[in-house]
């Protein structure tokens, strides 16, 4: 029998360091879905949804109460809906987007991603519609989740892309400004997407995955902080050795459960997420990690030292403990959903260019930030150029997920509530960049893109 | 299936007892079990059990021993052993 200390630690990670399974996303290709009739595309892919995840919540539900690790989501991720709505001669894609959500409802999942379009070298016929679409099918749905990849470190960045997102992003935030703009919220602009995705608001089912798949994202800030906690004065190296071998047990879990679901559903186990997801509650935080490792407030200068090391760590951690590591895989910086994160913009310690300094060496971008509700969209398209410039330099995923808070300023906030969180708006730089944004084109693959 | 059950609270009389009677009247055999008494009262036990023969659902066996934990002032788990494997084993 496993020796009693490792028992109690077991118990002691769930019970009082949040250790949970962040998620179990299953993905479903959409593509048998293709009509020219878009209400025979929307009727196709609430059949195939509701067919194939039918189990999904209650095989997660039985699975949480064997093994007692809470499994806090199910969600389901799709096609690239921009590929399935070309195929019709519609000028809309709002209706397949309310085909998903009826399908979630249906399913009993919290969200489902890919109102989705690829447009990091240019637009094919679907993809202007689906990228039009978003603010109506965001403010029209509760459960969709869209995302738009405008650039990679292959093709470059898309500026054209990049400048209709800003507009896209503030349309979004406009139309659900009486629900603390939330539809920005659920509205992710990528450089380097990955298809295997299982965290929202990002995941997609990339068109070269199976049929049907099962990712998982693991989570766990709480653990690692404990472990550091207890680990007391040791030097960084030491750190890091404790954040790997406490990232090895956290994506051990991910494995178990994914393999267990995937054999219980009859769909293939696609990866394990190595995340350090936070919540808004207190004790499951990435920034309180980096201020036990040693910093008064989280966004003071070491912030993106400690976080480099932090992220590297979990992969080196978490990668012997999965058959198959993917999608985004690392800390997570989120703002509203971290309350160390919310702390220290509250403090003044964390400001937007600590943040993107962070993205450079995390697994992710700019995410649940709120900023002032007369942001112009240049300013926000040029937000969105300087994150996906990180992502295509440094051959890495960067996202952007910024809320403007429409009549709201700076010592305003959203409350979203649950896992959402609480965003306090924040300051973005005043001088323009309309002119760089509107000579649209695109920016050249840097030369590290030329490896063939 | 196996499952780790864990006993923790307040040393008293009869806990043993009750949790396993519990486990004796739905079938459940004790593979092993562990108990010490830790800083002169904190009464701690893991069992380890064997549900093969079980006649009631995990979730409600789960249930029944939650229940005699409330009335015994304890704290009790019943986990799937797989879980301590996956994160204790290589």
């Amino acid at each position: 029998m496993i020796n009693s200390f490792d028992i109690m630690e077991t118990i002691k990670m769930i019970e009082d360091e949040h250790l949970d399974i962040r998620t179990i996303t299953m993905g479903i290709s959409l593509l048998d879905c293709i009509s020219d009739d878009i209400h025979a595309v929307s009727d196709k892919i609430y059949e195939k949804i509701t067919r194939k995840a039918e189990h999904l919540v209650k095989t997660g539900e039985q699975i949480e109460t064997e093994l007692g690790i809470p499994i806090i989501h199910k969600r389901i991720s799709v096609t690239p809906i921009s590929m399935i709505g070309a195929a019709t001669n519609a000028a809309s894609y709002v209706p397949l987007a309310q085909a998903l959500n009826r399908a979630a409802e249906t399913c009993g999942v919290n969200f489902v991603g890919g109102f989705s379009a690829l447009v990091q070298k240019g637009f094919a016929k679907g993809d202007e519609i689906l990228i039009q679409s978003i603010p109506e099918a965001l403010a029209t749905t509760d459960l969709v989740c869209s995302s738009v990849n405008v650039a990679s470190t292959k093709a470059g960045i898309n500026l054209d892309a990049v400048r209709m997102m800003g507009e896209v992003i503030r349309k979004t935030a406009e139309l659900t400004a009486d629900q603390q703009c939330i539809g920005a919220g659920k509205l992710v602009v990528f450089a380097n997407a990955v298809e295997d995705n299982p965290f929202m608001a990002g995941a997609f089912h990339g068109v070269g995955e199976s049929d049907c798949v099962l990712n998982v994202g693991v989570s766990g800030p709480g653990v690692v902080h404990s472990a550091i906690r207890r680990a007391g004065d040791c030097s960084i190296n030491e750190v890091a050795d404790i954040i790997k071998k406490t990232a090895f047990k956290i994506t051990r879990m991910g494995q178990l459960v994914g393999s267990i679901a995937s054999e219980r559903l009859g769909v293939p186990f696609g990866i394990v997420d190595l995340s350090l997801a936070p919540t808004p509650a207190v004790g499951d935080s990435v920034a309180r990690i980096l201020e036990e490792v040693g910093l008064e407030c989280c966004g003071t200068h070491g912030t993106t030292a400690i976080l480099a090391m932090l992220n590297d760590a979990v992969k080196k951690g978490g990668v012997m403990a999965s058959a198959s590591v993917g999608g985004l895989s690392g800390a997570f910086i989120p703002v509203s959903e971290d309350e160390g994160m919310i702390h220290a913009v509250h403090e003044g310690a964390l400001h937007l260019d600590k943040l993107e300094a962070m993205t450079a060496v995390c697994s992710v971008g700019l995410d649940m930030i709120a900023i002032p509700g007369d942001t112009p969209a240049e300013t926000i398209s040029a937000i969105i150029a300087d994150e996906a410039a990180i992502g295509v330099v440094n051959c890495k995923t960067t996202a952007v997920r910024i809320i403007p808070a429409i009549g709201h300023q700076i010592g305003d906030e959203l409350e979203f509530g649950g896992l959402l969180g609480s965003a306090p708006v924040m300051d973005v730089h005043p001088f323009s960049a309309a002119k760089f944004i509107n000579r649209g084109g695109r920016i050249p693959a840097p030369m590290h893109s030329l490896k063939n | 299936m196996r499952a780790m059950l864990t006993v923790a609270g307040k040393d008293r009389t009869g806990v043993i007892a009750r949790i396993s009677n519990t486990l004796s009247d739905h079938s459940v055999n004790i593979v092993d079990v562990r108990q010490n008494i830790m800083g002169g009262d904190l009464f701690a036990m893991i069992m380890l059990v064997d549900l093969e023969n079980c006649d009631v659902s995990f979730p409600a066996l789960t249930a029944q021993l939650e229940a005699d934990g409330v009335e015994l002032g304890m704290k009790v788990h019943l986990m799937h052993e797989d879980i301590f494997n996956a994160m204790h084993r290589i």
